[in-house]
């Protein structure tokens, strides 16, 4: 571009092309910090009168907290179970796919898991109305009959299966495909000479993938975790979809029809019909969610910073 | 590839100077022998009646019975190894079991819809059977395509800023730390956004292809960022110092040996990216509207989309409901088609221009 | 060598790719021009609100779109609330709704339009009282009864109240699972709206749009409320007549007949329905009278309208508006919405006084 005109000094190495460069990237970085900064300046103008709403003036006739509460609780609920049984299998199906299955089956499962990510939400919301909540009836009625004494599970036992576990399978599934994929290219990037290392030292399959992959692919890890969250965070439709919710609930019980709502859900099933400073209090829901991720990411991070030994670049 | 490097038994040596190289083993069959029980096993419950949850559940428990022969006979540490594939394999299948469930009933119910009329037809003034999905089908590639102009450029420059010339400054901590928040915005909040911000400029009510562009950016660049800087990383440094020995500027470093050795995973960040996107409805509903006809500029009026048509044929369905479920659930197939398609591109790409290494 | 080849032909393939694409219209698109006829009326009409419109207007914007080649109609389903705020906003020349217009939103309005409001009840559509139950095909209920079973007071099929409107019926003694809507919807706040004035303390949870009693099941969308009644045994909830499938439907006691749930039924509601106080002649608000005795009379209907203004500044797009809403409102669209989305077409007087208002459409 223009800035071949730059004075060239013989001493320095900087180049043209180097600046041009360097100024892109910078630029693309500053790019992103404005676009999240539009963000929050919108949620956070939006939001404020919203969260300063008399109760009288929103349709829930309550005040902002109050209101929220329960949703920033059905929302950690829903995303934090649909991580916690998403995260192993998407390790667990990554690792087949990379280093267990035959080479051609893996390219080809890969494959499979790619398409998925794709499949729009109503899909997966039909999926989990007519498919899964059904097929989960009798687990429920199971656990609420032997396993009731754990708070989780205490029941009463829905009748139509469309239960925040419902809802935190669906979440699950949804989230899995972006995880795997992520896993699966950073499984496949770790040397191949710290592998064969390994086995050359005698360890398993397993012990080398400890030693070796894991240490490797750590951060990768944690940003696929992070990524799946996001989605789990702030997936509406679906769960919108598959969630029987009743305003206001906070409960352990994970199997009974009466949950609570996710933010994201609930701002989907109340936008159409919301005006005036409803709007502002939904908007707001959207700034605590925001708030979450934040503070989620901050300490997943925290975490990743603690150790990052192995990674190539740094 | 591993197949090569794991110790086979060879069954025709001398049994006493196997013994003496590996062990005592498990005969090859016994993974086999075990998994087909079970299955076996488990498969006659199913018949006889048994929760398919309850039929997996035995099928996994009696997976176990390998790692508890090996621990017997191989010691606690193949027999460990054997325990992780067992889980590993068992996760694959756990996750196979939805991922299939749902693949399988996009595909048997949207092939029926597919014809060349549901491929060129628009739903304008279609109502009941026939019609098609063309109108949806322009308004998802024009937007997405955009959105893939408008963040892949911003997605790679940034993570090649985060990487290669920030040296883990404060800037750069600052940006990773925004983009993991950003992948948290819930694309409704994306679509509000959008609007408010096309607002300011094209005032109330605004409509138009370009706004969900932007939306599905917001929710696409973060994806692509933490990707390809992920790939970025893992390029050895020893690449980049052998350029650099060589007199190679870093800019040209980065443009010729980071990224063609990164591309493969750049290249499937960037299918991700899209595919992540592709099937978004919430912002789009807010921002680029819907209608029944065609519409091939971004910059003006309402476009229709796959996800959206799909929403709201399943939503609305009208009177009978068969025929407007039946296009939604062909738009959802649609989607995957398209997909499936840019990863074949995708792979392509990778496969052509890729260095060739080890890999 | 091959590989440079690939280089320029990829990129080049997908641009031949995206420009053959965007070179051809749809198969079923005439660019038009050549059907305009001397009353036809062109250009774009945007209007936003109710979903529980959308399948009647898909029909209406078929019929007039083939009317009138050179037009094209644009209806968003974001809500009612939405529509109205887009309306009073400007963003959009027309907005159906669930509700009429509150007073503090007809004065915004009549600020946007700088003019009077026309706002007229084109989508009339019977809400059924759906149920499950295995061995029961028929069943009546009182209002009573309804509002003591979705406030969670009868519990089981064989209450006593159950059995005092079903003396011939075999009740079983399975729970009961009152589905009610997740979502905010004006199929809610008419349901509620009946419940309240007719169930005689039944239901004490007011009219609202959010449900406001805790338990129960709730479900997305009518069809997520059909699906999730269909999908278990006991269950009851409330949606679209036309949309109930082959789920049971109840007869509704009004006077002292059962009535059932069909759109001849709904239709006779606007007949007895009252207008609402202080309105302007062109903005045909009613209330409709829940409590009815009529004999043939089903009181649970949606009444859903479309909202326009009386004078546009545009003549292009006051044409287009009137003569849009003066299809809606005719017989031929009132037929079309009965067919295609199951809705009670308007009758006699009451058309006609809609016609009257639509009439009034004009250019500044």
């Amino acid at each position: 571009m223009t800035s071949t005109l730059a004075p060239r000094k013989r001493s320095t190495v900087v180049r043209a092309g180097d600046r041009v460069f360097a100024g892109l990237s910078t630029g693309a970085g500053l790019l992103i910090l404005l676009t999240l900064a539009g963000v929050a300046a919108f949620l956070t103008i939006e939001g404020i009168p919203g969260i300063l709403a008399n109760p009288d003036e929103v349709k829930s006739g309550q005040s902002f907290w109050p209101y929220v509460w329960p949703l920033v609780y059905g929302t950690l609920i829903a995303a934090t179970v649909a991580l916690i049984l998403a995260t192993p299998v998407a390790i667990g199906v990554a690792l087949y796919i990379s280093h267990y299955s035959p080479r051609r089956l893996g390219q080809s499962l890969g494959y499979l898991v790619d398409l998925l990510a794709a499949v729009p939400s109503v899909v997966y919301g039909l999926w989990g109305i007519q498919f899964l909540a059904p097929h989960m009836v009798p687990v429920y009625e199971w656990l609420d009959k032997h396993a009731g004494f754990i708070p989780f599970f205490a029941g009463p036992a829905s009748a139509t299966g469309r239960t925040i576990m419902t809802a935190c399978i669906v979440l699950a599934v949804m989230i899995l495909p972006i995880m795997t994929a992520i896993c699966r290219e950073i499984f496949l990037q770790t040397p191949r000479l710290h592998e064969e290392a390994a086995l050359a030292l005698g360890a398993t399959r397993w012990e080398m993938a400890r030693l070796a992959i894991f240490p490797y692919a750590r951060s990768g890890i944690v940003s696929a975790a992070m990524l799946g969250l996001g989605r789990a965070l702030g997936e509406t439709l679906a769960v919108a979809m598959v969630l029987s919710v009743t305003a206001g609930t906070v409960t352990a019980n994970l199997i009974s029809s009466t949950n609570p709502s996710t933010i994201a859900a609930n701002i989907a099933l109340s936008f159409g019909e919301a005006s005036g400073r409803t709007v502002n209090v939904l908007i707001a829901s959207g700034l605590v969610l925001f708030v979450i991720t934040f503070l989620v990411n901050f300490a997943a991070r925290a975490v990743v910073d603690r150790r990052k030994d192995f990674s190539g670049a740094n | 590839m591993t197949n090569t490097l794991t110790p086979r038994s060879h069954g025709a040596g001398p049994v006493d100077v196997q013994h003496e190289l590996y062990g005592a083993q498990l005969p090859s069959w016994a993974a086999k022998a075990v998994l087909g029980t079970a299955v076996v096993v488990a498969g006659i419950l199913y018949l006889l009646g048994t929760n398919l949850v309850l039929a997996s559940l035995v099928v996994f428990v009696l997976g176990l019975a390998l790692p508890l022969w090996s621990l017997v006979v191989e010691g606690s540490r193949k027999a460990t190894d054997r325990l992780v594939t067992t889980l590993v394999t068992s996760a694959f299948a756990l996750a196979m079991f939805p991922l299939v469930s749902i693949l399988w009933t996009v595909i048997s119910k949207g092939t029926k819809v597919l014809s060349a009329e549901f491929f060129t037809y628009s739903m304008r003034n279609v109502v009941g059977e026939g019609g098609g999905i063309y109108q949806a089908l322009v308004g998802t590639l024009l937007i997405t395509g955009a959105a893939a102009v408008i963040s892949v450029p911003i997605g790679i420059f940034a993570a090649i800023y985060l990487v290669e010339y920030a040296d883990g400054n404060r800037l750069a901590r600052w940006i990773r730390f925004l983009v993991d928040v950003m992948t948290g915005i819930p694309s409704i909040v994306a679509g509000l956004f959008a609007y408010a911000l096309f607002v300011v400029f094209f005032g109330e009510g605004v409509r138009m292809g370009i706004g969900g562009s932007v939306a599905l950016s917001v929710l696409m660049i973060p994806v692509l960022v933490r990707s390809t800087e992920e790939m970025l990383k893992l390029v050895p440094n020893e690449l980049r110092e052998a350029a650099y020995a060589l007199g190679v500027p870093k800019w040209r470093t980065v443009a010729k040996v980071v990224l063609p050795t990164a591309l493969a995973g750049i290249v499937t960040g960037i299918t991700l990216a899209v595919a992540r996107v592709i099937g978004e409805t919430a912002p789009l509903l807010i921002i680029a509207g819907a209608t029944d006809s065609v519409n091939f500029n971004l910059f003006e009026g309402r476009m229709a989309t796959l996800p959206v048509f799909a929403y709201q044929s399943v939503r609305s369905p009208g009177v009978p409901p068969e025929f407007s479920i039946d296009r939604a659930w062909g738009a959802a197939l649609t989607l995957l088609l398209i997909v499936m398609l840019l990863n074949l591109i995708a792979r392509l790409v990778s496969y052509f221009f890729s260095p060739k290494g080890e890999r | 060598m091959k590989r440079n080849h690939l280089r320029i032909a990829a990129p080049a393939a997908m641009l031949a790719l995206a420009l053959g694409l965007s070179a051809c219209g749809a198969a079923n698109e005439s660019d038009g021009g050549n059907a305009a006829s001397g009353d036809s009326v062109s250009g774009t009409l945007n209007g936003a609100g109710s979903t529980a419109q959308e399948a009647a207007v898909a029909a209406w914007k078929k019929e007039f779109q083939t009317a009138n080649p050179d037009s094209t109609v644009n209806y968003d389903p974001v809500g009612s609330g939405g529509g109205r705020e887009q309306f009073i906003a400007g963003g959009v020349a027309f907005a159906g709704s669930d509700a009429y217009l509150e007073d503090d939103e007809v004065t915004a309005a009549k600020e946007q339009c700088k003019s009077d409001v026309v706002e007229v009840p084109v989508y009339v559509s019977p809400i059924a009282v759906i149920f499950k139950l295995d061995g029961v095909d028929e069943l009546n209920l009182s209002p009573k009864t309804i509002g003591a079973i979705f406030e969670g007071e009868i519990t089981s099929w064989d209450d006593a109240a159950i059995k005092a409107d079903n003396p011939d019926a075999k009740l079983p003694g399975t729970k009961i699972t009152a589905v009610h809507r997740s979502d905010d919807s004006g199929t809610t706040k008419n349901f509620t709206d009946y419940l309240d004035k007719a169930s005689e303390g039944g239901w004490t949870g007011g009219v609202v749009e959010t449900w406001p009693v805790k338990g129960g099941e709730a479900a997305e969308g009518t069809s997520g409320v059909v699906a999730a009644v269909s999908g278990g045994n006991g269950t009851i909830g409330y949606a679209d007549e036309s949309q109930a499938g082959d789920l049971g439907r109840a007869k509704v006691k009004v006077g002292k007949d059962f009535t059932e749930p069909t759109p001849d039924a709904a239709a006779k509601v606007l007949d007895t329905a009252a207008p609402v106080d202080g309105r302007d002649a062109t903005d045909i608000a009613v209330d409709v009278d829940r409590k009815t005795t009529e004999a043939g009379v089903y009181p649970i209907v949606l009444v859903s309208y479309q909202v326009a203004c009386q004078t546009y500044g545009d003549k292009a797009k006051a044409e287009l508006v009137k003569s849009w809403l003066t299809y809606v409102a005719s017989e031929h669209g009132q037929a079309a919405a009965a067919s295609s989305a199951g809705s009670a077409p308007l009758s006699g007087d009451f058309a006609g006084k809609v016609q009257a208002a639509i009439e009034t459409i004009k250019a500044a």
